[in-house]
């Protein structure tokens, strides 16, 4: 019977197989993202005119404001709810962590539009959120948000829990259940067990999902676009209408370089917290 | 004495798994009392009910005549060492110990003094502000300890605290553990699957199988006075001769030979008809001819010897291809002896005991 067995690589092949991934790097990574860095300085004309143009405008600074402030929002609601289902994903009886799972995947597998349109259709004037306000005999405006930087929020937030949930959850696993017993056993009673073991053990999930809401809502684009209407612009839909609607190239790229400065602050401020609280003991 | 801990027909299922049938047990103040047994023999499930983190399925548990059957573990003021230690890995080792004492909330500085006090107890000073993931398993196991003792508890339950430790440490600790009994006068409730560890700690050895207590006792009666096979063969090494029905109790045969036991060790088994006669291989002797006694008496055939550096083992056949293990001081050892050699075994009618097989 004969053995089917693959040639072993040439020395050549080797050193193909062994570049690929940096080239791939390269190619798709760092190559655009020095374009659009350069582009930020030479267009239209070499200088930093784009950054003060920034800076000077009232209208962007409005939206760089208003993106830090609705994803600001949106992630601090975004972890407690992500907290509160993850929490009885992971520790909760067989039928709710069950129920859990259910209310965590499934809007993953409907897109970012339809969804956006969902909560348009039931947060517009005269939809769901209106009747059920009318229903409760509250001020229709209160539940039904319409195209606003509330609904936005509301959209953004429902996006981001399943991102939440995951890091959270995948801490809670791993926190041993004994030590919660330990816990009770040497007499603290369920809430104290949660507020003094739980929650400080699963702070590393916290940190982490704080930081991926923060970071994944900065990049927004579809929600605050069908949600705000074009009222609520934020920095992903102002790169996009410079580049691809004013055809201001130089002024969309040095916007896209703020959004990626302001990733790369998020990383280092939740690294330094985190290792903050592993050297403090109290 | 009175008694402290009562535990009456303690029964737990889980599903159609029946872990506990039936147990009852007293446990005295103070004692250092052990749960031995082979694992899922449900000495666990029976420390884990007395901490409160499993309710029984049936029967109850007094203390002091109260049944604590309704308290939540948080309200049974029992100390508890658990296998893996479970400390706070977010806590360092003095925030640990004082853990307790926060949740009753003793003032700040009493919890100091008390927690200055275990740490020296336990003997992990200069260690206070380390968290837990920064110490050895020795000083982790300390710390579980301490954290255990440090609120006073009525009650100390100990789940295989020291089987993750090797072995040098696991007899230090041993020590350490029997002197801290000692001086904190608090009921200690071990459990274990080492045999040695429990016949070397405990003042009474509880020794589980399937789910019921087979026997219960000091260290040297359940050594020297079992009542069960099983409990002859689970501690230590034990020489098990099947015999066929006894004529009159206490007198019987193997292989032709007269086998003979004191008769109160076998009123129990001379009912049932089939019996072994039980010896340790201490109570062995080897000789070079045979012997003048008319009864306990077997030829045996040397197949291996084990040094052991104060004795040696040494294991044979007797005949019916019957194994048998002596366990032979080396003062006084009979040097010439060598594999394949034909010796003769005897014992006295007093160190046989007579058992159900």
């Amino acid at each position: 019977m004969a053995i089917i067995s693959k040639p072993p690589l040439s020395p050549i092949g080797m050193q193909i197989m062994l570049w690929a991934l940096p080239a791939l790097l390269v190619l798709a990574y760092v190559l655009p993202f020095a374009g659009v860095a350069l582009r930020s300085v030479t267009r239209p004309a070499p200088g930093l005119e784009n950054y003060v143009r920034i800076v000077a405008s009232p209208d962007l600074r409005m939206i760089l404001y208003r993106t830090v402030l609705i994803c600001g929002v949106s992630t601090i609601l975004t972890v407690p709810l992500a907290y509160i289902l993850a929490y009885y994903w992971v520790m909760g009886r067989a039928v709710t962590s069950r129920l859990m799972e259910i209310c965590i995947f499934l809007p993953f597998w409907i897109s970012v539009l339809v969804r956006a349109f969902g909560w348009m259709v039931i947060l517009r004037n005269n939809g769901l959120a209106s009747d059920l306000a009318t229903f409760l005999g509250l001020p229709a405006e209160m539940l039904a948000t319409g195209r606003s930087a509330n609904s936005v929020v509301i959209g953004m937030v429902h996006f981001m829990v399943p991102f939440a949930v995951l890091p959270m959850a995948s801490v809670m696993r791993k926190i041993d259940h004994r030590v919660l017993l330990a816990a009770n056993g040497l007499g603290a009673a369920a809430p104290y067990v949660f507020w003094r073991v739980f929650l400080p053990m699963s702070a590393p999930g916290i940190y982490s999902a704080l930081s991926v809401s923060f970071i994944l809502s900065l990049g927004f684009f579809v929600t605050p676009m069908v949600l705000g209407g074009g009222r609520v612009t934020m920095i992903a839909e102002a790169v996009f209408v410079q580049m691809f609607q004013t055809a201001n190239w130089g002024l969309g790229s040095a916007l896209g370089i703020i959004l990626m400065l302001f990733v790369l602050a998020v990383l280092w401020l939740v690294r330094s917290v985190v290792k903050l609280d592993q050297s403090v003991s109290r | 004495m009175v008694v402290h801990l009562a535990i009456m027909n303690a029964r737990k299922c889980f599903g159609a798994f029946e872990a506990l049938r039936s147990v009852s047990l007293d446990i005295e103040k103070g004692e250092f009392l052990t749960f031995l047994g082979p694992s899922g023999s449900g000495k666990s499930t029976l420390l884990n009910a007395i901490a409160g983190f499993e309710p029984l399925t049936q029967g109850r548990i007094l203390k002091d005549g109260g049944d604590i059957g309704p308290l939540p573990p948080d309200k049974r003021n029992f100390g508890m060492v658990f296998q893996g230690y479970a400390l706070f890995p977010h806590l360092s080792v003095a925030d640990n110990i004082a853990f307790s004492l926060k949740v009753r909330g003793v003032s700040r500085d009493e919890r100091e003094r008390r927690v200055n006090r275990m740490v020296d107890l336990v003997g992990l000073g200069g260690h206070a502000h380390k968290r837990p993931n920064a110490l050895s398993g020795g000083q982790q196991q300390r710390c579980a300890l301490a954290r255990a003792l440090v609120f006073e508890p009525e009650l100390l339950l100990l789940d295989e605290p020291l089987s993750a430790l090797d072995k040098n440490l696991r007899e230090q600790l041993q020590d350490e553990l029997v002197s801290i009994h000692q001086r904190t006068g608090t009921t200690f409730l071990f459990v274990t699957h080492d045999q040695g560890e429990a016949l070397a700690m405990s003042d009474r050895i509880a020794i589980f199988n399937k789910g019921a207590i087979e026997q219960v006792g000091r260290p040297d009666d359940l050594y020297d006075w079992p009542n069960s096979r099983f409990v002859a063969e689970f501690l230590g090494t034990m020489n098990i001769i099947p015999l066929g029905p006894s004529a009159n109790a206490g007198e019987t045969c193997h292989a032709g030979f007269r086998l003979e036991a004191d008769i109160e060790t076998c009123s129990r088994s001379a009912t049932t008809g089939a019996s072994v006669l039980a010896i340790r291989p201490e109570r062995l002797t080897l000789h070079r001819h045979r012997p003048e006694a008319a009864a306990n008496v077997l030829p045996f055939r040397v197949d291996a010897l084990v040094f052991q550096g104060s004795s040696v083992i040494v294991k044979g056949s007797a005949p019916d291809q019957l194994p048998l293990t002596l366990s032979v001081a080396r003062v006084g050892f009979d040097e010439d002896l060598a594999v394949g050699q034909d010796r003769w075994v005897s014992w006295s009618r007093s160190d046989a005991r007579l058992l159900e097989s």
